[in-house]
């Protein structure tokens, strides 16, 4: 694996350029922290997030479904934040701090929102569920921080864990198997089991 | 994807120079709509110019009272920031109406402008769109047309601007600042950077190439009841069939603003003033000149009904 120093200060400027003698794509240089993890990657500039943990990381559990930003099967965190890592150039993430599936439990090591989805059995064929997960994960995140969503009736209050938010704010991520209310009772379940 | 070189700047003077130096250029910011072009080959840009690091992230208070909102802010913080939901709910209301979190912690404020239309005629490479290649003509006037627009269309091309956002800045009489390669900068007011299609639907906004917006701007709040309601084909995460902002001060004066009906969120004084005798006045006003193809017409009455019912939620 790649392991380089993490990379903090980043170069105000990166230029990529055509290198036209030998044919090949232009490529930049692109330096990110992925679950702990250190990467210092030379990439296609055309290079999506999403490809470039599955394809050159080997990250393999943040899925690829429309690779249009229309499913959030790809959804990862980075700094803090979900994302449709399938929306977004690898080369645009010098100095972030993503994290994905992987990053947030393993077998043995479950995170809370994975042994939820594990007991409330919120999904079928499983290929939305890392997506699903990193989305949850965040989405009690943002009601925590206090940011509103299109059900929050008081837009100057702050916003609590109920079914019809937790509906609304995972509304990026389609699950073709219909496990949505598993889903939300998982993410009831984290959330402390009061919605 | 078409291949592009890549660079990343750290001010608002390196990326309009950027811009000079490499004509047909595009500034990515977000991404979300861009890159998503890109994949289909819609937009292919030679050189992209990453301007999400400008340091244009910021709500600041304007000295006539307002706010101006740095182009990069995202989505997200916009509509959670706290001025912004106690003094302009219209705009956090327009903003989680649209789109979905992942996108809207990604989308800027600028980009949300700037963002194309979804007509599928547009996004479909194989058919014929005025827009994406000009002189091929219309596929949508006598295609799939329930989603497009109703007024200030042309025989050239009837797509809609999908943005919430602009609607409820359009209402509120926002303004945007930008900055050219020469330094130069300017104020333009929200109504008048959208172009209307004509016969060059190419050309969707009065903004020079290379020039760059670096914030949008709002005058002092003018209080009122703001309601923005959306009318869509699923609960969530769809674009508006039609939508509706309004803020309505007491004594039911107002401010009304369409979405989905037109090349850019449509509002007229003359409806504006219309409003204390009703929604069917107003409506007769905003859609004066309306033209609706053979699937769109549903459009007419139901932007009268949402006006109805959101003026009678702000009589509460």
């Amino acid at each position: 694996m790649s392991v380089a120093a993490v990379s903090v200060a980043s170069p105000s400027t990166v230029v990529a350029v055509p290198n036209k003698a030998a044919a090949r794509p232009p490529t930049a240089r692109v330096a990110f922290n992925v679950n702990g993890t250190a990467h210092d990657l030379e990439l296609d500039t055309r290079t999506t997030l999403l490809d470039a943990l599955r394809e050159h990381l080997r990250l393999t559990g943040t899925k690829k479904g429309c690779d249009h930003g229309q499913c959030g099967a790809c959804t990862v965190i980075v700094d803090g934040r979900r994302i449709n890592s399938c929306l977004s150039l690898a080369v645009m993430h010098d100095g972030d701090m993503i994290t994905t599936i992987e990053g947030l439990g393993l077998p043995g090591n479950l995170h809370p929102m994975q042994q939820a989805f594990v007991v409330h059995d919120g999904y079928q064929c499983g290929y939305c569920t890392p997506g699903q997960i990193c989305s949850a994960v965040a989405v009690l995140d943002e009601i925590k921080a206090g940011i509103p969503s299109h059900v929050t009736a008081d837009l100057t209050g702050a916003p609590t864990v109920t079914r019809p938010e937790l509906r609304e704010r995972m509304s990026g991520n389609i699950c073709r198997c219909g496990a949505y209310s598993n889903i939300v009772d998982a993410i009831v379940d984290v959330a402390g089991g009061k919605a | 994807m078409k291949s592009f070189t890549f660079e990343r700047v750290d001010s608002p003077a390196a990326a309009t120079m950027a811009f000079t130096r490499t004509p047909g250029a595009r500034f990515i910011a977000g991404g979300t709509n861009l890159l998503d072009l890109m994949k289909l080959e819609i937009e292919t840009p030679g050189h992209l110019i990453d301007v999400s690091r400008l340091g244009l992230d910021k709500i600041e208070p304007t000295s006539d009272g307002g706010v101006r909102i740095g182009a990069m802010v995202r989505n997200t913080d916009l509509a959670a920031d706290a001025r912004i939901r106690r003094d302009y709910g219209l705009i956090a209301r327009a903003l989680v109406a649209g789109a979905s979190g992942q996108l809207r912690n990604k989308a800027t404020t600028a980009g949300n402008l700037l963002q194309r239309t979804r007509c599928p005629y547009f996004y479909d490479t194989n058919q014929p769109c005025n827009k994406r290649k000009p002189g091929s003509g219309c596929a949508a006037i006598a295609g799939f047309s329930r989603n497009h627009a109703i007024v200030g269309a042309s025989d050239a091309c009837i797509a809609t601007h999908p943005s919430d956002m602009a609607v409820a800045m359009q209402v509120l009489d926002a303004a945007v600042e930008t900055v050219d390669a020469a330094g130069e900068t300017r104020s333009i007011g929200l109504a008048d950077l959208y172009r209307a299609p004509g016969n060059t639907p190419q050309l969707e906004t009065v903004l020079a190439p290379g020039e760059l917006i670096t914030a949008v701007t709002l005058p002092k709040p003018i209080g009122g009841t703001h309601i923005y309601h959306k009318v869509r084909d699923r609960a969530s995460y769809a674009f508006a069939l039609i939508s509706v902002g309004v803020v309505v001060q007491r004594d039911g004066s107002g401010r009304v603003a369409l979405g989905g009906v037109g090349y850019k969120p449509w509002r007229a004084r003359s409806a504006d003033a219309e409003l204390p005798r009703g929604a069917k006045a107003a409506t007769a006003v905003l859609l004066a000149d309306a033209k609706a193809t053979h699937e769109n017409a549903y459009k007419l009455p139901l932007v009268e009904r949402t006006l109805a019912s959101v003026l009678a939620q702000a009589k509460g």
